[in-house]
């Protein structure tokens, strides 16, 4: 199975290397991943683009694809996807590295607080850079950053800093510090040490991270009209506007094409990078992260976690405040109104409803989205070549995809018995999940990759059967990953509103859908109702996220 | 049960049809001419009123499809599951945009039995693709014609309303208020107005539509690039340019495109309360928005379906809009509230186009919006 090697060498991973998990076992663990690919992504989407394609619309695909106004709307998207990742990642790495190897009071705290952004809605986001430029006087004169690209790069880095803290910190926690340590005994400086050993060791992760922040900013919606403003279009918002406004299906489905044919070249192409990527470092179970020692180290952690945190609450500050302000003054008259329902108005239930609303959702998504995420992991790592890297990649995919893509072809595919699922309850949470289980794995995979063989083989060697090195070497390590991936799929699942929005029970609504309906009608209580919910909604997410964690650090096995 | 009416104005809509059409062929660009049809004859057999007396519907569930402004109040709907035997079960997708293009998408096989919200700049996309099955309820003998656009009845018309520029009164307690939409591209508006998108948002679909009406085609770009030289800001969404921009009447900019009804809005739930409306109208500026309800082709339920379309279009239910939507009951029996009967009224003279033309002609005005006014 593996080859001996030199001890302390940390040679490339090779797939081949791995027992496979092959049999019957293996094909459960593929299969289910691949049934909900099929179901709930493939067949949809490509329903909806063969109904772009089927003639009935009034413009010819080809005259899109030649429009130059199409390859614009292209250029841009990318080129601003692209610029928000490297800032999220030149944002993110530092808070990274302060979470991951210093320990410190309130870190659980930052890696909670890190996830607000998640569930903020854009509004609010576009409100608090709005106010922050306008006290800076960058909202006239000589420089205006209102309604334009810097607007959107900096709310981009400010919703997407919590994938970089969490996907590459939770894997550098993981990473053996003796390497580094050795580095530095044998005289490498800082720097030596960061380009030789830890970069390359946090490349796997790094990728993982870029991916999602890319794809999240390639499809961001909300952002692009209220913070963008007007001018700016991107694929997303394009065929949000052709399939839903003009009822042109015909040039949505050609822009889905565009964007779908743009996601799978990434997804593809960053999976292999991530594959290749993998270094066997002997990963370790959590190893205690350390005080900060020297007064440098002190004074580093803390300016990095100041200045990010300061950086991610000012929305949070505006929503407080907004949510406040009552009349000419300030009170709780808002956070009262939350408990009963106005006889008359925009919400069919008291707004605390939709809190509950929202947490048995999140409770459903997050579960069907670690059991897929989980097993698509085991497959990809374990599994057989070909499907592994179908499901890679494939499961990555929809969260590059237009939420219009996905939502009309729900409604037109799965629309008959036995997979009526229009109206079913089902939906939302299934809708949530596909977003989620990109997290999962992104989180999952490296980690499994790169549990030194040598761990394995020990075991083995000791009797232990394929399933018992399962359960105790991988189960152990990639827990950690787990809860870090429910985290996220609850946080993504609490914020989520483009899926949740397309066929929503009004008399059922989650928290995003409540708020924006509070928000759609005139009148200031009403918008202070609205605000008052998001803060409750802010304080849910970082408890529950604490929570997660500290499920998580209950079960750690001592090393 | 046809109305008395319906026939002569049948055969007027066919004319004026004709016209539109013709003259749409003459003006040769990029003109839809299937728009041109969307009122005449349709395909579908109308639900029979006196079947639909006549069957018992205890126990049946249906949908209602709605925008996501849709509200009602309290017990509104348990009266019509006590007078009918039927639930209802409600279900929302985005504005009327989505709404009816989802509709489009699913029909034959619709999500719902009856779809509330389709206003006459969406009307004819949605009698084209054929969504609805003709009923004509016989609570229509209290709408007034005026408000009934297809002839054949696969809509009805349920809520009336007017698209209008709004102005914060406290900004203009000393200097004039506007009156026109000509004082707009005046320097004592300069850097005051702010609007919506009409790609993006249907009251800044609806504003445009009223510059067309008002200035005709061209005359519109000439008259949005004045307003661009004086400084016209453009939100995505009405929450962005009425309660960020606008601020509710406390915002930077002191004149908006929003509804002759927001003075009640902000009457009934001002922070702190008022006495008095603190926003004004200029009567002047408003498009005509008229809302349908129809029910949907399809449906396994028709009979229901049509107790619906009865149901919305009664007092019980036309009496609750206002406070609700922010509308007008098309019912002429429906009595108002009191914020609304002292502070807002439908105007005489509001601004209107053809459905057809609509259809024809938006996305060619839309983008020549946008090259006029973001580019």
């Amino acid at each position: 199975m593996d080859e001996g090697r030199p001890a302390l060498s940390a040679p490339r991973a090779s797939r081949e290397q791995h027992a496979a998990l092959r049999g019957w076992r293996g094909a459960l663990a593929a299969a289910l991943p691949l049934a909900f690919f099929a179901v709930f992504f493939a067949y949809p989407v490509g329903s909806v683009i063969a109904r772009g394609f089927d003639g009935r619309g009034r413009v010819h695909p080809g005259s899109v694809l030649g429009d130059s106004a199409t390859w614009r709307i292209v250029w841009f998207t990318t080129w601003q996807a692209a610029v928000s990742t490297l800032l999220t990642l030149a944002a993110g790495l530092p808070a990274a590295w302060a979470v991951a190897r210093n320990d410190f009071r309130g870190r659980a705290l930052v890696r909670a607080l890190v996830m607000v952004p998640f569930v903020m809605p854009t509004v609010v986001i576009g409100a608090a850079l709005r106010t922050t430029f306008s006290r800076l006087g960058l909202d006239g004169g000589r420089v205006n950053l209102d309604q334009s690209i810097w607007a959107i790069l900096i709310a981009h880095v400010i919703f997407n800093v919590a994938v970089v803290v969490r996907v590459v910190g939770g894997y550098w926690a993981v990473l053996d510090v003796r390497l580094e340590e050795s580095a530095r005994v044998l005289g490498a400086t800082r720097r030596t040490v960061w380009r030789e050993v830890t970069f390359p060791h946090l490349k796997p992760a790094l990728w993982s991270a870029a991916t999602i922040v890319f794809l999240f900013c390639f499809t961001s919606f909300g952002v692009i009209l209220v913070v963008g403003g007007p001018r700016q279009a991107t694929l997303e918002t394009e065929i949000w506007r052709y399939a839903t406004q003009r009822t042109d299906f015909a040039t949505a489905a050609v822009l889905a094409c565009v964007q779908l044919a743009l996601v799978v070249t990434l997804v593809v192409a960053s999976s292999r990078a991530e594959r290749t990527a993998v270094q066997r470092f002997g990963l370790r179970q959590a190893p205690r992260a350390r005080r900060p020692r020297t007064a440098r180290d002190k004074a580093c952690v803390a300016a990095i976690v100041g200045v990010t945190l300061a950086v991610l609450l000012i929305p949070l500050a505006v929503l407080v405040e907004r949510s406040l302000s009552v009349g000419d003054g300030y009170g709780f008259a808002h956070y009262r109104a939350l408990t009963h329902r106005d006889e008359r108005g925009a919400l069919f239930v008291p707004p605390l409803d939709a809190v509950r609303n929202s947490l048995v959702t999140a409770v459903e998504a997050t579960g069907i989205a670690l059991v897929i995420g989980g097993l698509a992991s085991v497959a990809v790592v374990h599994g057989r070549r070909l499907i592994g890297r179908v499901l890679d990649a494939g499961l990555m995919v929809p969260l590059g995809t237009s939420a219009v893509t996905l939502g009309f072809g729900i409604l037109i595919a799965l629309d008959e018995p036995p997979l009526d699922l229009r109206t079913s309850p089902f939906i939302v949470p299934i809708a949530q999940a596909v977003v989620g289980v990109p997290f999962v794995m992104r989180a999952v995979v490296p980690m499994l990759r790169a549990v030194d063989e040598r761990l394995r083989e020990a075991a083995a060697v000791l009797g232990a059967s394929p399933d018992r090195v399962r359960r105790e070497i991988d189960l152990p390590i990639v827990r950690r990953a787990l809860a870090a991936a429910a985290g996220f799929a609850f946080a993504v699942s609490l914020g989520e509103f483009g899926a949740t929005a397309f066929l929503a029970r009004p008399d059922r609504p989650t928290v995003p859908i409540a708020m924006y309906r509070l928000l759609g009608q005139p009148g200031a209580s009403l918008r202070g109702q609205a605000m008052a919910l998001g803060v409750v909604l802010t304080l849910i997410t970082v408890m529950c996220v604490l929570l997660i964690e500290r499920a998580q650090r209950g079960q750690r096995v001592g090393w | 049960m046809n109305r008395p009416s319906s026939r002569p104005r049948a055969i007027f809509f066919l004319v004026f049809v004709a016209l539109v059409s013709m003259s749409l062929t003459a003006c040769g660009d990029d003109a839809d001419p299937q728009a041109a049809q969307c009122l005449s004859k349709p395909v579908a057999t109308p639900i029979d009123a006196n079947k639909v007396a006549a069957t018992d519907t205890k126990g049946t569930e249906i949908t209602l499809v709605t925008h996501d402004s849709f509200a009602v109040s309290d017990g509104v709907l348990a009266e019509f599951t006590k007078q009918t035997g039927i639930t209802v079960k409600l279900l929302s997708s985005g504005d009327a945009g989505q709404m009816v293009s989802q509709a489009v998408l699913t029909a034959g096989n619709p999500v719902a039995d009856v779809m509330f919200g389709i206003d006459n700049t969406l009307l004819c996309r949605g009698l084209l693709a054929n969504l609805f099955t003709p009923y004509t309820s016989s609570a229509l003998a209290e709408v007034p014609d005026s408000l009934e656009l297809d002839p054949f009845h696969r809509v009805s018309p349920i809520d009336v309303g007017d698209v209008c520029l709004n102005y914060a009164k406290a900004a203009y307690a000393t200097n004039a208020a506007p009156t026109s939409l000509d004082d707009l591209t005046t320097a004592s508006f300069k850097d005051a107005f702010v609007t919506e998108n009409p790609e993006t948002s249907s009251p800044g679909l609806a504003f445009l539509l009223a510059t067309v009406a008002k200035y005709g085609d061209p005359g519109f770009e000439a008259y949005w690039k004045k307003l661009r030289a004086n400084g016209v800001e453009v939100a995505s969404g009405w929450d962005q340019a009425y309660n960020e921009s606008f601020g509710g009447g406390k915002g930077p900019r002191t004149v908006v495109t929003s509804y002759a009804t927001s003075p009640a809005a902000d009457l009934m739930f001002a922070d702190p309360p008022v006495s008095a409306p603190t926003i004004g109208v200029v009567e002047d500026s408003c498009f005509r928005q008229i809302e349908f309800a129809g029910v949907l082709a399809g449906t396994k339920h028709p009979e229901a379906a049509a107790k619906l379309v009865d149901f919305l279009l009664s007092t019980a239910f036309q009496e609750d809009i206002p406070a609700n939507m922010f509308v007008f009951p098309a019912n002429s029996k429906a009595s108002l509230p009191k914020e609304f009967a002292s502070t807002v009224r439908l105007v005489d003279k509001p601004l209107t186009l053809d459905p057809t033309q609509i259809e024809a002609k938006r996305d060619d005005w839309t983008e020549r919006w946008t090259k006029a006014v973001l580019r």
